[in-house]
């Protein structure tokens, strides 16, 4: 049934029942987010999507249009509130951008810029969490994992279905693990998939490093904003 | 300019003359005059690689241009060492990893209208830092007790000596320790971000940094 919706005072007419940041993307409006990929169910981990409706704060990922909806995103305290978001997430793991082989694909970084991020005002952590290098293909980079549950959902044994990845721990002592076994079992496609989704630079897949030189990376030829009003998937 | 040295430390200990207060050949009034007119900058490098002042003169014939409106006092490009009066910019480049990073850094802050933070280091410790996962304690007995190049018969001796600056026990962003206006990020951030935001800074404009000038690495 087609509605209408109000973002940033632009009247929009859509289906109900879509996905609000969905909705937001085909209109020009972009809405950063961490965890969620059009297409894939809705994780709601990241709250990076963060805008109001109807006057409460809510994740755009997890509620979807309905007729009269009145949303802000380019409102400076919700705009604010997602900035803070993602400058907790690099004081809280270990985001050093120069040595890092996902720099320039890594979409931690790419909403960093997307929000004008300079430096994050929170004291940071240097969290140390031991690698992982167990699997035959897969480097587990921990300190880097902002706990987003992509790979936790969307990772699955083909045979099985059983999940390949998994988050132990709560509060400050979780950490992201991998069965190696099962992981084994996956495909060099499946590998690369599962580096692809991981949004920061934690899932790496081995014998892969800096194979894109500057300027010629993923975000760097196409940023993140433009690939999600494209309505790119990956 | 006299020598005198009088107010510099305890009274009974050595006495300690610093370089700006040696004998120096005035400068011409009228350029004195002309320099004094301009915007005053200064730059410093704390626990750094010197890599930002060195982006910042990579963005050659602009760098003309700029010195046109800005006048760079203490600096690594003037080779001046302390600050001569009140500073409408200062840049700085690197963490705090030791007492005298934290002196010159409150030096800087008591003096500069506008304070930035360039690069990695100044915003949050950058390379230095990774010595904050594991300890100040580890880092200097694998330097200096258990290295593999110190010769065998030489005594196991961390340096240590009143001149030596103590290192802190972690490497820290600069604004946790002193008020900072504005932080360009990059390791090291690109001449034309860092030109841009001083010019920006020096028409008045404000502080921006538009996704397509953001850069972490």
């Amino acid at each position: 049934m087609s509605i209408t919706i109000t973002i940033d005072g632009r009247k929009i007419e859509t289906e109900e029942g879509c996905a609000l940041i969905d909705v937001a993307a085909d209109n020009g409006i972009y809405i950063p987010s961490l965890c969620y990929t059009r297409g894939k169910p809705c994780l709601g981990t990241c709250r990076v999507c963060s805008t109001r409706v109807n006057g409460n704060v809510v994740a755009s990922c997890t509620v979807t249009a309905q007729d009269g909806m009145m949303v802000e995103v380019d409102e400076p305290e919700v705009a604010e509130m997602r900035k803070l978001l993602v400058e907790a997430l690099f004081s809280e793991g270990h985001h050093n951008c120069p040595s890092c082989e996902k720099s320039g694909r890594c979409e931690l970084q790419a909403v960093a810029y997307e929000v004008e991020m300079t430096a994050s005002p929170f004291p940071y952590r240097f969290p140390k969490r031991e690698r992982n290098v167990e699997a035959d293909h897969i480097f587990l980079e921990r300190d880097r994992c902002i706990f987003c549950q992509r790979c936790v959902e969307q990772v699955r044994d083909e045979e099985t279905g059983q999940a390949i990845f998994a988050i132990h721990g709560r509060g400050t002592t979780a950490q992201i693990e991998i069965d190696v076994e099962l992981a084994n079992k996956l495909s060099l496609e499946q590998v690369h998939e599962a580096a692809a989704l991981c949004p920061v630079g934690c899932i790496l897949e081995k014998g892969v490093g800096f194979d894109d030189p500057m300027g010629k990376r993923k975000f760097d030829v196409k940023s993140l904003r433009k690939r999600v009003l494209e309505g790119e998937t990956s | 300019m006299t020598l005198d040295a009088t107010d510099n430390g305890p009274k009974d200990g050595p006495v300690e003359i610093f370089s700006h207060e040696l004998p120096a050949k005035q400068l011409d009034p009228e350029l004195r005059k002309a320099r004094d007119a301009k915007v005053q900058i200064a730059t410093i490098s704390l626990c750094g690689c010197w890599g930002c002042n060195l982006s910042l003169l990579d963005t050659d014939e602009a760098l003309v241009d700029l010195l046109s409106k800005v006048h760079i006092t203490r600096s690594s490009f003037t080779d001046i060492k302390r600050i001569p009066g009140r500073i409408a910019v200062g840049l700085i480049e690197g963490g705090v990893a030791n007492d005298e990073n934290i002196e010159t850094l409150e030096h800087f802050r008591e003096h500069c209208d506008i304070l930035i933070a360039t690069g990695a280091c100044a915003i949050w410790g950058g390379v230095p830092a990774t010595r904050n996962l594991h300890g100040l304690e580890p880092c200097l007995r694998e330097a200096y007790v258990d290295s593999p190049t110190r010769p065998a018969q030489s005594p196991p001796v961390v340096p240590h000596h009143p001149d030596i600056p103590k290192l802190t026990n972690k490497v820290y962003p600069v604004h946790e320790v002193v008020k900072i206006d504005v932080s360009i990020p990059g390791c090291p951030p690109d001449g034309r971000t860092m030109f841009k935001v001083i010019d920006d800074l020096l028409s008045g404009r404000g502080f921006s940094m538009p996704a397509d000038y953001n850069r972490f690495d």
